[in-house]
């Protein structure tokens, strides 16, 4: 458990240092005003995929024996994905912060952001209230 | 420390976390997760989606996310950020009434006080309630879909996305601009 706490404080700290976690940084990329946060997740998505491919062709295995991988996520009619996501954007850009960035704020800097928190898990609670009525 | 910390030594770290996590445990990289574990934690209420053994399957997460507190905590106190965006970004935002652009976050709208009027109620009430319903809704966030969804190309995270762009202008370009 303590090799995910110390990989979870270097994630948190590149969050902040990098300025991944400023509302005024989201307000920049949602303007296409600066490079910064595209060239942040793209180099992220393309070392990432790198070496998920490195990994498949490697095919590493776990204690169990199973193949180091991610599970696939099931597309169905991608209404979940589109309307989720398209939710999920909009309060990306009011409070500046997705979930991580949501949690580091409240370490480092932005206290009323425990407010934004409280309210983002009553926004998963109301979502598991609500799933079996919605279309997905 | 050079601040911003630049995109190409960031971005890597961060997605280097998705090979990291599946080599140490077989972990899948993702954030919004925890927020249902949270509730499974708390406040079950009967609610299928909460009925998962949480501490089993996310434990390990929570854990991650606590680290992400920590260290942001530490990095902010040992090198705090000084967040310098672009001209054009300040111009069109001071011409919204933004008037504070000392810290991560302007405190016209991100303070305890603000919070009764309607731009901090919203981005800091609505927008947090939306990231909760939204990512559990998707099925993950920026972390899960848009880093290592993408890198594993599923079609799934692209669509969400594609998803989290179009909410992102729809709010920057519609809403933001009203309640500012």
């Amino acid at each position: 458990m303590i090799v995910y706490f110390l990989l979870g404080c270097g994630f948190g700290a590149v969050l902040m240092e990098a300025e991944v976690i400023s509302w005024f940084r989201i307000q920049e990329m949602f303007r296409f005003d600066a490079f910064h946060m595209y060239g942040i997740i793209g180099s992220a998505v393309v070392v990432a995929g790198v070496s998920l491919l490195v990994m498949k062709k490697l095919a590493l295995r776990d204690a169990e024996g199973a193949l180091l991988a991610l599970a696939p996520k099931v597309v169905g009619t991608g209404v979940r994905y589109i309307a989720g996501g398209t939710i999920f954007g909009v309060g990306w850009a009011l409070t500046g912060a997705c979930p991580g960035p949501l949690v580091a704020l409240v370490g480092g800097g932005v206290p009323v952001m425990i407010v934004a928190l409280a309210s983002a898990l009553a926004g998963t609670w109301v979502y598991g209230f609500l799933r079996p009525r919605l279309p997905h | 420390m050079p601040h911003p910390l630049p995109w190409w030594i960031a971005g890597p770290l961060i997605g280097f976390m998705v090979p990291v996590l599946l080599l140490v445990g077989n972990k899948a990289f993702g954030i919004s997760s925890n927020l249902r574990h949270v509730c499974a934690a708390l406040a079950p209420c009967g609610i299928e989606f909460f009925q998962h053994d949480w501490k089993r399957i996310g434990l390990w997460n929570v854990t991650f996310l606590a680290g992400v507190l920590t260290g942001a905590a530490l990095a902010a106190s040992f090198a705090p950020p000084t967040v310098q965006i672009s001209a054009r970004t300040i111009d069109t935002l001071r011409a919204l009434g933004v008037r504070d652009f000392a810290g991560l976050a302007p405190l016209d709208i991100f303070t305890w006080a603000s919070l009764l009027t309607l731009r901090g109620f919203v981005c800091v009430v609505v927008g947090g309630f939306l990231v909760g319903f939204g990512t559990a809704y998707a099925g993950g966030c920026t972390s899960g879909h848009a880093i290592a969804g993408l890198a594993d190309r599923q079609l799934a995270s692209l669509i969400a996305v594609c998803g989290f762009f179009a909410g992102g202008l729809a709010a920057t370009y519609f809403i933001l601009p009203r309640i500012l």
